[in-house]
C-alpha cells in the first residue's frame, strides 16, 4: 500500500474518471451500479488514506508528470481539502448505495448507465477542485462537475426538473465564467497560475486595481456557485426535481466545494495582498450571510414540499458556514469548516430519509405523509435524528459546529449579540419547519391517500445506509475529534497567510 | 450498603439502567402485558437501590464522580454527585416504583392505548432525570436537560388526538425555544467567560464578571430553564396536563418541574456562588420576578374550573418558592429551597394521583363534578386532602417543614418581600384548595359524570396511600434531608 500512498492526490481524481467511460460502455445497470459504487468506495478509501496522510505529513503533495510548478500542474492536499474530500466521496457513496433501491423510480434501466457514469464525472470533478493547487485546474474541474451535475439533475422523471437545470446552468455558467475572467486578470498581473505562487507574485504587482477587480469577479462568480443569498434562487428548484439520490449527492457537497474555492482564493491570495481587504470580505459577505439564514428559514417554515423545504433548509445553513468564514478569525473558519462536514452528514441524512419516502409516496409533500410513521417507522426515526442534528440538539454533529460558531461570535465584541442572536433564532425556526414535518409524519392522517398510494417501510437495502448515516450523525456529535481536528488546523492555515 | 455491580461505576449504572429497561420494556411489551409490567417494576426497583445505595456517602460528604469523555478539549461528559443532585436522584427514583404501581392501574383502567411506548418513554424520561441530577458541568446538564425534554414529548402527545397535538406543540415549543434561545447562549457564555463549567461550590464566575451582565446572565439561565416554568415562560406546563395522569404525577409534579429547579438552584450556588451572588446588586430583580409568579400563578389557579390544570398553576407557584427562596441567598433559604423539592413533590404527586383516580373511577374532570365525591372515594379523597394541606403549609405535613426554613431564611435577611409574598400565597393557596376539600366531603352529591360508582383501582389507591403517608412521614422524619442540603451552605468557602 505505502507505494500507492504518493500518487493517491492524483489516484482520487484517475479513479473515478477512468471509471466513468467503463460504466458507460455496461449494457447492464446493475453492473454499471456495482462499478460505480465500487469507484466511490475506492475514492472513499483513498480520501480516509490521504486524511491519514495530512494528520501525520501536514500536505500531501503530488506534481503531475514530475513538472515542477509553477511551468507543471500541482495537487496538493491539505487538512482543509482531505475534510472535504471525506465529505464529497462519502456522500457520493451513500447516494450510490441508496440508489440501487431508488433510481429505477425514476429513471429508467436503459439509462441507468450513462447516468452512473455522469455521477462518477461529477465525483471526479469535485474531488479534482479540491486536491488541485492551480486556478485554472479549478476552473477544469469545476466545469466537468456542473456539467455532470446538470445532467444528473436532469435525469428525473420530473419535466418540471428541465427549467431547473436550465437555470442552475445560466447562473452557474456565468459564475463560472467570472471566475474565469477573475483569474484571467490575476493571471494577467502576476503571470502564473499556481495558487501558492500567485501569493508570492501579487507581493510585487504594482498596480492592484485590476487584483481587486478581479477578487470581485471571483467572489461573486463562486457566491453564485455556492448559492449564496441573494444569488441562490437556482437551488431550491434544483434540488427538488432532481432525482431522490443526486439529491443526497449535491445537497451534502457541490455549494461547499465552491465556498472551499472562495476561501482558499481569497485567503491565500487575497488577504495578504490587497489592504483591507479582510474588511471587505467580511462586510460583504456577514449580512448576506445573515439575511440567507433568517430568509431561508422563514421560506422553509411556509413551505410544504418536502425537498424544497429541505434545500431551503440547506440556504440557510450555506449562510452559517459564510458567518462563519466572514469572523476572519481561527475560531470562525474553524466553525465553517466543521460546519460544511457536520451539515452534509445531516442533510445527507434528511434526504435519504426521504429518499426511502419516495419509495412509497409519489408526492413528497407535507399533506401526503400524515401518520406515515407508523407504516414506516425506521424511515422516520432516521428523519427525526437528521432534523435534530439540522436543528443542533446536543448529542448530534450539527450541536458541534453550532457550538464553535457561536463561540466564534462571541469573540467579535460589538457584533457577538446580534451575531448570535442571529444563529439561535435560525435555529429556532429550524425547530419549526422540521417538526411541521414530525408532527404530520407521526399524529396526522391519511398518507399516501391523495395519490392512492400502497404504504410500507422501505428495503433494508435503502434504511441501512440510512441508519449508517444516522449513526454517523450520533458518533461525531459525541466524538467530534477528527472532524475538530481538521479544521481547526485547516482555520490556522488560512489564517496564517494574513498580512 | 453494598452496590449492585461492584467494577461498574454505580453513577454509569444509574443511566444504564433505565435506558436498558427501555429496550427491556419494548421487547417484553410484545410477548405479554403483565411481563413488560414486571419488567417496569424491576427497572424502577433497581435504579431506586442503585441510587439510594450511593445516598449514605454523600451524607458523609464524599462527592463520588466520573468522567465520562471529552467530546472536544474543553467540553466533556462528567458527572459529579452533591447533595442537591443526590437528594433529587433519590426522590426521582423512588417515586418512580410507586408511580409505576399507580400507572398500572391507571393505564389499564382507563384501557389506554400504547401502553408499551409509553412506559418506554417513561423510563428513557428517569434516565434524563438522572442525568441532570449527576451532571457535573453545564454541558452535561444541557445534554440531559434536551433528552429529557425530548423524551417526554411522545408521552404528553400521547394520545394523539388533535387538541393533544396541539397542546404537546406549546409545550415542546416553549421547551426547545428556551433552551436553544436563552440556556445554550447563557451556557456558551459561561464557558467563555470562567473556561469551563464545571459545579464548583461557591461559584467560578467570581473573578470574571461584574455588574449589570450579572444580572442579564442570571436572566438567560433562569427564563432558558424553561422547566422551572417561571412565568412568562410557564405556558408548557398547563399544555402538558393533556398527557395521562401517570405522566402529570411523576413527570411534572417531580422529575421534569423539579429538574428544572434544581438546575436552577444547582447554578445559583454552584456557577454564580450564594455569597457572590448576595453581594451583587443586578441579581435583585429574581426575587421579584418569583413573588410576582407565586402570586399571579396563584390568582389564575383561583380561577380554574379544571381540576389538572388548577393543580399545574399551583406547581407554577410552588416551583417559583424554591426559586425565590433559592434567591434570597441566605443559608436557611438555601436549604429551604432543597428541602421544598422534596415537600412539595410529596404533596402534589399525591394530588395528581388524586386527579387521576377520580377521573378513572368517574370520569370527572371538573371541579364542580367533585362534590360529595369523598364519601364515595374516602381514600382518594383523604390523599387529596394531606396534599392540599402540604400545598397550604400546615403541620403535620411535609410542606410546613420547607416553608418554616424558607421563612426563616428570609426573616434571617429581613427579607419583606418574601415573608409577604409567603403569606399571601399561604392564604390563596387555602382559598383554592379548602373549598374543594370541603365540598368533596360535606357537599351533595353531585348529578354528573358516573352517577354510581367507587373508589379507584387497587394499585392506584395504594400508591396514593403511600404517597399521602409520605407527606406525613417527611413532617416527622426529615432529619437525614436536611443534614445532606445543610452541606451545600456550611462548606467553607
Amino acid at each position: 500500500m505505502s507505494s500507492w500512498t504518493p500518487h493517491l492526490p492524483a489516484l482520487q481524481v484517475v479513479v473515478p474518471l477512468m471509471t466513468a467511460p467503463l460504466v458507460a460502455l455496461m449494457g447492464d445497470r446493475r453492473l454499471s451500479w456495482a462499478m460505480a459504487t465500487t469507484a466511490s468506495l475506492c475514492a472513499l478509501a483513498i480520501a480516509i488514506a490521504l486524511v491519514g496522510e495530512v494528520r501525520e505529513h501536514g500536505t500531501a503533495v503530488y506534481e503531475m508528470g514530475l513538472w515542477e510548478p509553477p511551468y507543471g500542474i500541482a495537487l496538493g492536499v491539505d487538512a482543509m481539502s482531505a475534510l472535504l474530500l471525506l465529505v464529497v466521496t462519502g456522500a457520493s457513496t451513500f447516494g450510490l448505495l441508496a440508489s440501487a433501491s431508488s433510481l429505477s423510480s425514476e429513471v429508467e434501466h436503459e439509462r441507468q448507465p450513462n447516468f452512473y457514469a455522469a455521477w462518477l464525472l461529477a465525483l471526479s470533478g469535485l474531488s479534482g477542485i479540491l486536491v488541485t493547487a492551480d486556478a485554472f485546474n479549478i476552473f477544469v474541474f469545476m466545469e466537468i462537475s456542473s456539467l455532470s451535475a446538470y445532467i444528473l439533475i436532469a435525469g428525473g422523471p420530473d419535466k418540471r426538473a428541465l427549467p431547473s437545470v436550465f437555470k442552475y446552468l445560466a447562473m452557474g455558467t456565468i459564475g463560472a465564467t467570472f471566475y474565469l475572467i477573475g483569474v484571467g486578470l490575476v493571471y494577467m498581473m502576476t503571470g502564473t497560475l499556481n495558487l501558492a505562487d500567485m501569493e508570492q507574485r501579487l507581493a510585487e504587482v504594482g498596480d492592484l486595481k485590476p487584483i481587486l477587480v478581479a477578487a470581485g469577479f471571483i467572489t461573486v462568480g463562486l457566491a453564485l456557485k455556492a448559492a449564496i443569498f441573494p444569488l441562490h434562487v437556482w437551488l431550491p428548484n434544483a434540488y427538488t426535481f432532481a432525482p431522490n439520490v443526486v439529491t443526497v449527492f449535491l445537497a451534502a457537497c457541490a455549494t461547499k466545494i465552491s465556498i472551499y474555492v472562495l476561501i482558499r482564493f481569497d485567503f491565500f491570495v487575497f488577504q495578504a495582498n490587497l489592504s483591507k481587504h479582510d474588511w471587505q470580505f467580511s462586510y460583504f459577505l456577514m449580512p448576506l450571510a445573515v439575511l440567507g439564514i433568517l430568509v431561508a428559514s422563514i421560506v422553509a417554515i411556509f413551505e410544504s414540499n418536502l425537498k424544497r423545504l429541505l434545500a431551503w433548509s440547506s440556504v440557510a445553513q450555506i449562510g452559517y458556514i459564510i458567518l462563519g468564514a466572514s469572523l476572519i478569525s481561527a475560531a470562525g473558519l474553524t466553525a465553517s469548516m466543521l460546519h460544511m462536514f457536520n451539515h452534509a452528514i445531516a442533510k445527507g441524512t434528511a434526504f435519504l430519509a426521504l429518499a426511502c419516502l419516495a419509495l412509497s409516496v409519489s408526492q413528497l409533500d407535507i399533506k401526503n405523509i400524515g401518520g406515515i410513521a407508523k407504516q414506516m417507522p425506521w424511515t422516520m426515526a432516521a428523519f427525526v435524528v437528521g432534523g435534530l442534528s439540522l436543528i443542533g440538539v446536543p448529542g448530534t454533529a450539527g450541536f458541534i459546529s453550532k457550538w464553535y460558531l457561536i463561540i466564534a461570535a462571541l469573540d467579535t465584541g460589538d457584533l457577538a449579540l446580534p451575531l448570535v442572536a442571529v444563529i439561535l433564532i435560525g435555529s429556532v425556526m429550524a425547530v419549526v419547519y422540521i417538526w411541521r414535518v414530525v408532527e404530520t409524519a407521526y399524529f396526522g392522517q391519511g398518507a399516501g391517500l391523495l395519490t392512492g398510494d400502497t404504504i410500507k417501510e422501505a428495503p433494508l437495502a435503502i434504511l441501512i445506509p440510512t441508519w449508517v448515516a444516522v449513526l454517523l450523525n450520533i458518533w461525531f456529535g459525541l466524538a467530534p475529534g477528527l472532524p475538530v481536528e481538521l479544521s481547526s488546523t485547516a482555520a490556522k492555515l488560512l489564517m496564517g497567510h494574513m498580512p | 450498603m453494598s452496590l449492585l455491580i461492584n467494577d461498574f461505576d454505580p453513577i454509569l449504572l444509574t443511566l444504564l439502567i433505565p435506558t436498558v429497561g427501555a429496550l427491556a420494556i419494548g421487547i417484553a411489551g410484545r410477548i405479554n402485558d403483565n411481563f413488560r409490567e414486571t419488567v417496569t417494576l424491576i427497572t424502577a426497583g433497581l435504579l431506586a437501590y442503585t441510587v439510594w445505595g450511593i445516598a449514605p456517602e454523600v451524607l458523609d460528604g464524599e462527592r463520588p464522580s466520573v468522567k465520562l469523555f471529552d467530546i472536544v478539549p474543553g467540553l466533556e461528559i462528567t458527572f459529579n454527585i452533591e447533595p442537591l443532585g443526590m437528594m433529587f436522584a433519590c426522590l426521582a427514583s423512588g417515586l418512580w416504583i410507586i408511580n409505576s404501581i399507580y400507572s398500572i392501574g391507571y393505564m389499564r383502567g382507563n384501557k389506554e392505548k400504547h401502553q408499551t411506548r409509553f412506559y418506554i418513554f417513561f423510563a428513557v424520561a428517569l434516565a434524563g432525570a438522572m442525568g441532570i441530577a449527576f451532571a457535573g458541568n453545564l454541558f452535561t446538564l444541557f445534554l440531559f436537560y434536551e433528552a429529557l425534554t425530548l423524551s417526554t414529548y411522545p408521552l404528553v402527545s400521547h394520545k394523539g388526538d388533535e387538541k393533544t397535538v396541539r397542546s404537546a406543540r406549546v409545550y415542546l415549543g416553549v421547551l426547545l425555544t428556551t433552551s436553544i434561545g436563552l440556556l445554550l447562549p447563557a451556557i456558551i457564555w459561561t464557558y467563555s467567560l470562567a473556561g469551563n463549567g464545571d459545579f464548583v461550590l461557591g461559584g467560578i464566575l467570581e473573578d470574571h464578571i461584574n455588574g449589570p451582565a450579572i444580572g442579564l446572565l442570571l436572566g438567560l439561565f433562569v427564563f432558558g430553564i424553561g422547566k422551572g416554568a417561571m412565568m412568562p415562560v410557564h405556558r408548557w406546563l398547563p399544555a402538558a396536563m393533556v398527557a395521562p395522569t401517570p405522566v402529570s404525577a411523576l413527570l411534572h409534579a417531580v422529575a421534569v418541574v423539579k429538574a428544572g429547579v434544581f438546575a436552577i438552584t444547582k447554578i445559583i450556588v454552584y456557577i454564580f456562588g450564594v455569597d457572590f451572588l448576595f453581594s451583587e446588586p443586578s441579581s435583585g430583580w429574581l426575587i421579584y420576578a418569583a413573588s410576582f409568579t407565586i402570586i399571579g400563578a396563584s390568582l389564575v389557579a383561583l380561577q380554574q374550573t379544571n381540576l389538572k390544570r388548577m393543580l399545574a398553576y399551583s406547581t407554577i407557584a410552588q416551583l417559583s418558592y424554591v426559586i425565590m427562596a433559592a434567591s434570597v441567598l441566605k443559608p436557611l433559604a438555601e436549604v429551604g429551597a432543597a428541602v421544598h423539592i422534596v415537600a412539595h413533590a410529596f404533596g402534589k404527586i399525591t394530588l395528581f394521583f388524586a386527579a387521576g383516580a377520580i377521573y378513572v373511577a368517574s370520569k370527572k374532570t371538573e371541579l364542580h363534578q367533585l362534590s360529595g365525591i369523598g364519601r364515595r372515594m374516602p381514600w382518594t379523597m383523604t390523599a387529596f386532602s394531606i396534599g392540599a394541606l402540604s400545598m397550604i403549609g400546615v403541620p403535620p405535613t411535609a410542606g410546613f417543614v420547607s416553608k418554616w426554613y424558607i421563612l426563616a431564611g428570609s426573616f434571617q435577611s429581613d427579607n419583606y418581600v418574601a415573608i409577604t409574598t409567603i403569606i399571601l400565597s399561604t392564604v390563596l393557596n387555602a382559598a383554592y384548595f379548602l373549598p374543594i376539600v370541603y365540598m368533596a366531603w360535606f357537599g351533595k352529591d353531585s348529578r354528573e359524570g358516573q352517577a354510581d360508582h367507587g373508589e379507584a383501582p387497587l394499585p392506584a389507591v395504594i400508591a396514593l396511600t403511600i404517597t399521602a403517608a409520605l407527606t406525613i412521614l417527611f413532617f416527622l422524619f426529615n432529619g437525614p434531608v436536611l443534614e445532606l442540603e445543610r452541606q451545600i451552605v456550611e462548606v467553607p468557602r
